[in-house]
């Protein structure tokens, strides 16, 4: 039980997008191999573990129309067996090294994320190289990881949030490949043959398509001859379809799916920015005050502290590839989600219209610049971040620049942006349970009065848990 | 003590509908055939004062005790500029007396509303306007409270901190919109929930009428009745520096650490007795159990299985190590019996697992879950599992396998020590729960300990005469 949700129900979107702050001493230094792959390093010793993130582009958007889940299914395959190894030897060679290699994929890249112990390394390291290089795709294996796919989906349809996004998806994005479920369909899934797999890994898994993130106790040297054993035999030049630019549904709309859940969950929101958009940080400052924080926000404090009207109330930025979303989750009793959703809408049109003020802003500013080396308090953090940083193309010396530009935003600049992604109602909407659209509880709920306002969150929590 | 339930959870990432199954699963139940898991002796063992150090290791943590009783951990982490500062009070859902389930969770969220130096609200905002994050966590037998942040911010949240330990001030105008919102993540959690659902009825089954046996967040029919006295008169009980541990993971050094702890909390006076905690003694099923539960909003069946285990606690080192690896070779992974059997060979199930809790002070349970296969038998996935424990319980393990349960089990405490979080996280839940901080830091070296008869004496211990219960999510019967 803990007083603040740790997950955001759009696990798809989840924002990659990092605002990373200086993490004082750490060096990054650009690795480039004898065969010519670069990767970035941080060098740390503290921890005898090493971690490896890689990111490539291709991920669910591109699957080809009809084989949806394509990417996904992948993901699930490349620890099923490489070379001469057949799933099972390969899964007991790995395990017998300690290592752990997970694959994933979103809507823009497949990545890997990979660990092992240090003295372990050269062991572990081939076992990566073997899966991403020559995956066996057996039929047993392909079977078997297909049927636990196709359990996943129909699970999904029994989660409300799950539903939820979809809607909400399917509402903004219409036909657009954004709006597919990343897992497929089960006709989808079903359709996808041992051939699609290995065109999906020889056009995906190139040379010049990956970004790599290494953190641990290992050396320039070291890595760059490890560089080029583990993906040297990858082919040169990734084949990648093209994903048409999209934006979100300009018309207002809200989807209702009707469910027996006690508790309502709400989706909502519309056209975001991109990452590269000069506006991008200042709307980052802009949502951090709305929503983004956690306590500090004005729908913290207007739906949940001064009515109890939920317990996780939020919003984020999710720059995508092709397009962008500014996007919020709620979860509410179903008497109140048109309260909600009313007060809401008051927030979204009070700060179009007059930006933030002094304070709040000085204050969003304090947090997003002094918690930004928290986000790098782990091996496994930092090499996440470093890879997000090279996927958006943001500069190996940008952790050093970040803070400066949350400190150079202006109140202009957020009343700018606020403006331009706020104004007017273009919101849209998903909700899946059994809700109460009327702004006026129903009679014998009692709303209680509150406290007065004030506006600053604080971002996700660390991990601790239960 | 395992460093994390990444084994756990790793295995789980694929099934990513049962996060919140994972995250309300806090249960514990022994056995009638074991020695009643003596709480009370373990926990003055736990608080009595421990002179030794840690173990003679520079990454060992540190630690000493306050003239008022408040013990202090020391994790040194020196990698970045940040620590995370945490209190954990010995007092939980376990403590709740009968008609006040849920009142140790909802004065954990009214933890945040104020004291005469700290207007309501005002804590979270002030720690962000550091640039720290917090949260707060409960579970049965302990409530702790954290904030990461800058080094050099250490002193502000400790006087926070120190100032809400006796200094809390709560009004109805704070208190009843939060219990609503508590009433908003019940309905979250285990209201929108089957899966939870059927944790909380199988719970009941297995630890009757102790604390373990409800919802850490409580029946909803007392948390609405919960008040402002209620919430005061609980913390001004047990929320006293005698009842608290302070653990500071991150770039800080014990001798950095003493003054500022003496400072801050060692001028905070003792204003209850020591508690010691008493429980009723869980009394185990008499005969093996079984709940079914139908739902509308389920399509797809779900199948657990608890049975009666010793406490980590009472166990020892030896005997929980031995049962962690036990888990990890019947269910824990790929490579694991009940996955090779259930989902390879035999194709009933898409995901097989179980797993050894002991994190609890009075009991502890071992676990095993499936997901059938789209059609599916349930029956089919039992008789599968029971097939698997008895084959093991009948020729043991083979050393290879052992082998590989180990190196992976010993590999994941190495992982977890990579995130500060996750490492002061464990050692005050051990504190808490019975477990020293020796074994915590230890851990490896138990696991490496384990012998193959361990793990068939660990599992005839598990297995034999078992009086489990056995949980069923089922889709709506059709009429």
């Amino acid at each position: 039980m803990m007083r603040r949700p740790l997950l955001a129900f759009l696990g798809a979107v989840a924002s990659l997008v990092l605002m990373a702050a200086p993490a004082s001493a750490m060096k990054i230094e650009r690795v480039v191999s004898p065969g010519g792959i670069e990767a970035w390093l941080v060098e740390e010793t503290a921890v005898p573990v090493i971690v490896m993130d890689v990111a490539w582009q291709g991920g669910s958007a591109s699957d080809p129309k009809g084989k949806e889940g394509l990417a996904n299914l992948v993901s699930g395959l490349l620890d099923e067996g490489a070379g001469d190894l057949p799933s099972a030897t390969f899964q007991k060679k790995l395990a017998s090294t300690g290592a752990v290699m997970s694959f994933s994929e979103d809507r823009d890249y497949f990545e890997g994320t990979f660990k092992t112990i240090a003295d372990k390394r050269d062991e572990a390291f081939a076992l990566f190289g073997l899966a991403l290089t020559k995956p066996r795709f057996d039929a047993d294996a392909v079977e078997r990881i297909r049927a636990q796919i196709a359990t996943i989906i129909a699970r999904n349809m029994e989660d409300p949030g799950w539903i939820a996004a979809q809607g909400w998806y399917k509402a903004a994005y219409g036909d657009h490949p954004y709006a597919r479920p990343e897992d497929g369909t089960q006709a989808s899934l079903a359709s996808i043959t041992t051939d699609d797999l290995h065109a999906y890994t020889k056009n995906v898994f190139a040379r010049d398509n990956m970004k790599i993130a290494v953190v641990g106790p290992i050396t320039p040297a070291e890595l760059g001859a490890l560089l080029d054993k583990t993906f040297g035999a990858l082919p040169a030049h990734a084949e990648l379809p093209t994903v048409p630019e999209v934006k979100v549904a300009p018309k207002p709309k809200t989807v209702i799916e009707k469910r027996p859940f006690p508790q309502s969950v709400v989706i909502f929101g519309g056209q975001g920015l991109k990452r590269a958009d000069p506006d991008f940080v200042p709307a980052y400052v802009m949502n951090y005050v709305l929503g983004g924080g956690s306590f500090s926000s004005r729908l913290m404090e207007e739906v949940r502290a001064k009515r109890g009207l939920a317990y996780s109330i939020s919003t984020f930025l999710a720059p995508q590839r092709h397009g962008a979303l500014f996007m919020g989750e709620l979860g509410t009793k179903n008497a109140s989600v048109g309260l909600s959703l009313s007060l809401i809408r008051k927030e979204l049109a009070r700060m179009a219209a007059g930006g933030v003020t002094d304070k709040e802003l000085a204050d969003a500013k304090t947090y997003l610049t002094g918690s930004y080396p928290l986000r790098f308090n782990s091996n496994g953090r930092i090499a996440g971040e470093l890879v997000g940083i090279q996927t958006e193309n943001l500069g190996i010396d940008y952790i050093d620049r970040r803070n400066g530009m949350i400190d150079a935003v202006t109140k202009a600049d957020v009343a700018r942006v606020a403006k331009r992604l706020l104004a007017g109602d273009g919101l849209i909407v998903s909700i899946v349970g059994e809700p109460n659209m009327s702004d006026r509880l129903p009679a014998g709920t009692k709303l209680r009065p509150m406290p007065e306002p004030t506006g600053r969150p604080s971002e996700g929590a660390p991990g601790a848990s239960q | 003590m395992r460093l994390s339930r990444e084994p756990r959870l790793r295995h789980l990432t694929a099934a990513a509908f049962l996060a919140a199954f994972l995250v309300t699963s806090a249960d514990a139940a022994p056995q009638a055939t074991l020695p009643a898991a003596p709480a009370a002796s373990a926990e003055i063992a736990a608080l009595g004062p421990d002179p030794r150090p840690v173990a003679d290791d520079p990454q060992a943590p540190e630690m000493f005790r306050l003239a008022n009783g408040m013990d202090v951990v020391v994790i040194p982490d020196h990698r970045a500029p940040v620590v995370t500062h945490m209190v954990w009070y010995r007092v939980g859902a376990a403590d709740e007396t009968p008609g006040k389930t849920g009142l140790a969770h909802f004065l954990e969220h009214l933890m945040f509303k104020g004291t005469a130096k700290i207007a309501p609200g005002q804590f979270s905002k002030i720690v962000a306007r550091n640039g720290g994050q917090d949260n707060a966590f409960t579970n049965y037998d302990f409530t702790a409270y954290y904030q990461a942040i800058a080094k050099d911010r250490l002193p502000l949240v400790m006087d926070m901190e120190a100032d809400r330990m006796t200094g809390l001030k709560l009004t109805d105008k704070e208190v009843l919109p939060e219990r609503d919102v508590v009433l908003e993540e019940l309905r979250m959690r285990i209201e929108n929930e089957p899966t939870a659902q059927l944790q909380s009825a199988m719970n009941a089954k297995l630890y009757g009428h102790h604390p373990y046996g409800r919802d850490v967040i409580g029946y909803k029919s007392e948390v609405e009745k919960l008040g402002t006295a209620d919430a005061l008169a609980f913390y001004n009980r047990f929320y006293t520096p005698n009842n608290a541990v302070l653990i500071v993971a991150g770039d800080v050094t014990a001798a950095e650490l003493k003054p500022l702890a003496e400072k801050y909390y060692g001028a905070v006076a003792d204003r209850a007795p020591t508690y010691v905690r008493k429980r009723p003694p869980v009394e185990w099923p008499t005969a093996s159990t079984r709940v079914t539960l139908h739902d509308a909003r389920v399509q797809e069946p779900t199948w657990l299985r608890f049975y009666p285990a010793v406490s980590e606690a009472a166990a020892g080192p030896r005997e929980a190590a031995a049962l962690d690896v036990l888990a990890e070779i019947l269910g824990g992974g790929t490579t694991s019996r009940l996955y090779q059997a259930l989902v390879v060979r035999e194709k009933v199930a898409s995901s097989a697992q179980s797993w050894y809790d002991g994190d609890n002070l009075d009991a502890g349970d071992f676990g095993i879950y499936v997901l059938p296969r789209l059609g599916g038998s349930l029956a089919d996935a039992e008789k599968a599992i029971d097939a698997e424990v008895a084959s093991l319980l009948k020729d043991g393990v083979d050393a290879e396998e052992l082998d590989r349960a180990k190196t992976q089990l010993v590999a994941s405490d190495v992982y977890a020590r990579d995130t500060q979080q996750t490492l002061a996280y464990a050692y005050g839940s051990a504190l808490m729960t019975g477990v020293s901080a020796r074994d915590v830091f230890l851990w490896p070296d138990h696991i490496r300990a384990v012998t193959a008869a361990d793990v068939l004496a660990a599992a005839h211990e598990v297995f034999d005469n078992a009086h489990s219960v056995t949980g069923e999510l089922l889709p709506e019967e059709k009429p």
